[in-house]
């Protein structure tokens, strides 16, 4: 492959690699991202290659492995094209009637296509299922195009055409006045303004300047990070160039934490190639402008994830924050002007200079423009990645796309914006999405982590566990922060184990006070949230806790009682064999009988027990009825029936 | 010759030069302000937070840490406030269920109304201000010892073979320490992890 | 542990100091824990000070100072997973193995850890064995999935 030295040559290569493909030959495209590998998508394609050359169709049909189209609730996920016929939840025993029914015969399997679980109606197009067909898949939708390792079916999808005009149509004020024009805001949490981040860098004194991706996705819950970059490496790359050129400079460092090693991968390779075709190092497509890239690893600290901590990881040392009174697009790694945006920031980019900016401002609302990948995880019934417009409303994520609360249960809170975020109840659903929006109901936007919770979550163990996940991963240098966070990881331990007392409620806003207002960092400053979100929408629950020793939504191990209803136990042995202390005594015909004094709270007798017998009860703020005397334990078959 | 900024200091107007900090401005003025992470000879480190001050911007404002902030044309800066004065205070509460005895913290303690009772007692000392550690790395240059872990879990760590054969002839860290832990943690280390018969 | 290998891994990374991190990455994803004697090498050869590579050491998740077993365990408590009930699926495995978080059993075998989050957060709760994903587990799987070891 020689280097691309010219528009009209990446132009020409483009125009070589479509006229070589059949529009209209099959191409089964298979989801690979780590989601569905892990449902056991690699076996799958492995089935279909076998299978196609079982029948010696290998000439006449295509298979790719592909990037997350973000439906991981019904992975992995087989998509038909040109028909886009959309198969769900497909296993390597499926794969020989597709092959015989769908690519030969020109017959949908019905069994595989979407159901709707209410109505019963297929839907057999990708866009025609609901979960699809209520957002605005401009970046996600490209993974499921693309075979995430090749450069050719990127550029086939039009890719590096944005770097093309931007290198050669517009001048580096040009680019960044359109991403200004565009209103894009950070994606990664902070929600500040990518043209006026830009245009900092540019004006700032200095030769040596830097664009950096932020990669470290450490809010738990969020995963849309991970899908672009293994999904779409090229994308992330394109914006990053495209950056460089704007604000003046020609290193390129990409972050990207350790938990994901696909991604890592994947976007090292993208690198080779795009070295290969002439896309970057020295003279890019003959403009005359230099760039590099460089891939750190992260090493697992959620507070890498901050901007400059990850530039302190980028240096070489201990991942702790610094004092930003100086911004870091003015003095950032090594004290040069630096850009640092998140992965989906950078993946706008290229379609913003495609597009421009006034395609980009018809979506959204006023102060919040484009669209937003959301990761919809938790008690939901459709998980998975959803790329929305802002200004939709939380009630239309939840229920039109999400498909609502699994189980019969009821709705209580979403949980946005990681750790940094707060918790957004029943009441405020028809909130639309939005920065601003967000950030006034005492939650944020964050990365787009949406946790959805329902009446078995208990809001005071959220802020436990919010609070808990801080204090371990701060970075310990500020008092604020590891002090505070430390004593209020205390008291919410003591509520959850019933050992609350009157006061508690109070210290814990003191120390929230003193965080937000002292600490170094924004991890600090914003690690109150989610418990002062909690006490907001549910003081009810801390109450109860507190001066009832009462778990309302039944979840706080030590304030819950496990009891088997007599009236209700068939002795199956169920739970007697499972349970991990032995701590169940009965038998064939015998009921079975919880030993309170050896019980750790685990929940395997509720998980084991047949839902036609539902005999395990949870008790909490009083006690559990004593256990029947042994004569009674006996069932006798004729009288249960 | 550096240019002149001047800026305001409780109500006082101060010159001072371009690149100094506002916790230099008012030192040079004879204004006080807490500190317990800041030293003359160290980097400022924008640690233990008490240095913090009131800057105020028309009807807004904001608080900084002095130490570390540069002094700016124009600033309005209060060093005793509602704002400053609680978070001082809730500072030392935190650290004094660290180190109730420290000297350094119960002055500071009676002054701002700090309760040493407020919290629980945790078993280790260490404030974390970052003295030895900051000291034995650009003054004395000997890395005898550094931070380990993060978080909650942070701790102060001598290394053994380092410090064996250093820290006796140093000690230059020692009289930082403002709760004696140091002191504490370096008798450990010698006398259950210094190399033995010269190893 | 053979110094030339260490030396190798510092090479391939021009022994630039900035590259610390990828370094004790190396080291680490190679050994399977950081030994000291390795440690004290790549302080002589990159010329950082040990104190500063006993931070990164312990600073980062992804670092061991210990030998770790043959197995590694890792239990997603991010918050999609913990709302579906990962404290319960830790619970379980704590009580299968005999191990804590953090911990390495006698035999070598598991090694438990935390995670705070894998990013597959449709699937939750996790846990990820040496890399191979089981998604949607429950408290009763737990038994069944750690049998496929030895």
């Amino acid at each position: 492959m020689t280097q691309l030295k010219s528009p009209e040559e990446l132009d020409n290569y483009r125009q070589t690699l479509s006229s070589g493909r059949d529009a209209n030959m099959p191409c089964i495209s298979i989801c690979a991202g780590t989601g569905c590998l892990a449902y056991g998508a690699a076996e799958v394609i492995g089935a279909f290659k076998a299978e196609i050359e079982k029948q010696g169709l290998t000439a006449k049909v295509d298979t790719k492995g592909t990037g997350c189209p973000g439906y991981c609730e019904k992975g992995p996920v087989v998509v038909i094209y040109p028909e886009e016929i959309c198969y769900l939840g497909v296993m390597p025993e499926d794969v020989p009637e597709i092959i015989t029914q769908t690519i030969v015969g020109k017959k949908v399997v019905d069994r595989l296509v979407y159901s709707d679980p209410d109505s019963g109606e297929k839907a057999i197009h990708e866009a025609d299922i609901p979960y699809y067909k209520h957002q605005k898949r401009f970046l996600l939708s490209s993974n499921t195009l693309i075979d995430s390792r090749s450069i050719d079916d990127y550029l086939l999808i039009n890719g590096y055409s944005a770097l093309s005009k931007a290198l050669f149509q517009m001048t580096a004020e040009e680019v960044v006045d359109e991403v200004k024009k565009s209103k894009l805001r950070g994606r990664g949490g902070g929600g500040f303004p990518t043209g006026r981040k830009w245009e900092g860098s540019r004006e700032a004194p200095g030769e040596v300047k830097y664009v950096l991706v932020n990669a470290d996705e450490g809010d738990p819950g969020a995963f849309m990070d991970r899908a672009l970059l293994e999904g779409n490496p090229h994308s992330i790359l394109e914006g990053l160039i495209i950056g460089g050129y704007a604000i003046g400079a020609h290193e390129g460092y990409i972050y990207v934490r350790q938990e994901y090693p696909l991604a890592v991968e994947n976007i090292k390779l993208a690198i080779e190639q795009a070295e290969e075709y002439g896309l970057l190092g020295k003279d890019i497509l003959g403009s005359g402008f230099d760039f590099t890239v460089k891939v750190h690893q992260g090493a697992g600290a959620f507070v890498c994830g901050e901007s400059t901590a990850l530039m302190t990881a980028l240096e070489g040392r201990a991942g702790e924050p610094r004092p930003k009174y100086v911004r870091s697009n003015v003095k950032g790694l090594w004290n040069r002007p630096s850009v640092l945006n998140n992965v989906e920031t950078w993946a706008n980019v290229p379609l913003i200079i495609n597009r421009g900016a006034d395609w980009f401002t018809q979506y959204g609302t006023q102060g919040s423009k484009g669209t937003k990948i959301f990761s919809l995880v938790g008690k939901i019934t459709n998980t998975g990645l959803v790329e929305v417009p802002m200004g939709i409303t939380l009630r239309d994520i939840i229920y039109k796309i999400g498909g609502g609360i699994p189980g019969g249960k009821k709705f209580k809170a979403i949980q946005t914006g990681g750790p940094s975020g707060g918790c957004i109840p029943e009441t405020l659903l028809d909130l639309e999405v939005g920065f601003d929006e967000l950030t006034e109901a005492g939650s944020m936007m964050g990365s787009g982590g949406m946790i959805v919770m329902d009446e078995d979550t208990c809001m005071v163990d959220v802020a436990r566990y919010f609070i808990h996940f801080l204090a371990d991963e701060s970075c310990g240098k500020c008092v604020p922060c590891r002090e505070g966070l430390r004593q209020m990881d205390r008291i919410l331990k003591k509520i959850t184990e019933g050992r609350g007392e009157e006061g508690d409620t109070k210290t814990l806003e003191e120390l929230s006070e003193l965080a937000i207002d002292a600490s170094l960092c924004a991890l600090g400053k914003s690690a109150p949230n989610p418990l002062l979100s909690t006490l907001r929408y549910f003081k009810d629950e801390y109450e109860a806790h507190i001066k009832e020793k009462r778990c309302p939504a039944l979840s706080c191990k030590e304030l819950i009682s496990y009891y088997i209803d007599p009236e209700k136990c068939l002795a199956c042995l169920a739970c007697m064999r499972k349970c991990p202390v032995d701590g169940i005594s009965g038998g064939k015909n015998r009921i079975h009988v919880i030993d309170q004094e050896k019980c750790t709270s685990c929940g395997t007798c509720l998980d084991v027990c047949p839902a036609k017998f539902d005999a395990v009860v949870k008790y909490s703020g009083e006690p559990v009825p004593p256990p029947i005397p042994e004569e009674k334990r006996t069932i006798d078959r004729k009288k249960k029936k | 010759m550096s240019k002149k900024i001047h800026l305001q200091i409780d109500g006082r107007d101060i010159e001072a030069e371009e690149g100094m900090t506002v916790l230099e401005a008012a030192h040079s003025a004879g204004i006080k302000i807490p500190t317990l992470c800041f030293h003359h000879e160290l980097e400022p480190w924008g640690g233990c937070r008490l240095c913090m001050v009131e800057l105020e911007f028309g009807d807004w404002t904001r608080l900084v840490v002095s130490c570390v902030y540069l002094v700016e044309e124009g600033l309005v800066v209060k060093t005793r406030s509602l704002k400053v004065d609680k978070t001082r205070k809730g500072i030392l509460e935190l650290l004094l269920a660290h180190a109730p005895d420290s000297p350094q913290l119960t002055a500071l303690a009676e002054e701002y109304g700090a309760d040493r009772n407020r919290f629980e007692q945790d078993a280790s000392f260490c404030i974390h201000c970052g003295l030895c550690v900051r000291y034995c790395a650009e003054v004395a240059e000997k890395h005898a010892l550094g931070f380990i872990d993060r978080g909650i879990r942070k701790e102060i760590s001598f290394i053994p073979e380092i410090a064996a054969k250093e820290c006796n002839d140093c000690k230059g860290c020692f009289p930082l320490c403002p709760t004696s832990y140091l002191q504490a943690a370096f008798v450990l280390v010698e006398s259950l992890a210094f190399p033995r018969n010269g190893k | 542990m053979e110094a030339e290998r260490i030396d190798q891994i510092i090479d391939e990374h021009q022994g630039a100091p900035d590259l610390l991190i990828q370094v004790l990455l190396a080291i680490q994803s190679e050994y399977n824990w950081l030994p000291k004697a390795a440690l004290q090498r790549v302080g002589e050869k990159m010329q950082v000070p040990l104190s500063r590579i006993l931070h990164i050491a312990t600073f980062y998740n992804a670092f061991s100072l210990v030998p770790k077993g043959r197995h590694k365990v890792h239990i997603c408590m991010g918050t999609a997973c913990h709302v579906r009930g990962a404290p319960r699926i830790l619970d379980t495995v704590q009580d299968l193995t005999g191990i804590g978080a953090g911990e390495t059993d006698l035999e070598f075998k598991f090694s438990l850890e935390t995670v705070n989050c894998i990013g597959c957060c449709a699937l939750g709760p996790v846990i990820d064995i040496d890399g191979k994903i089981h998604g949607n587990v429950s408290t009763r799987d737990t038994a069944d999935i750690l049998e496929q070891y030895d």
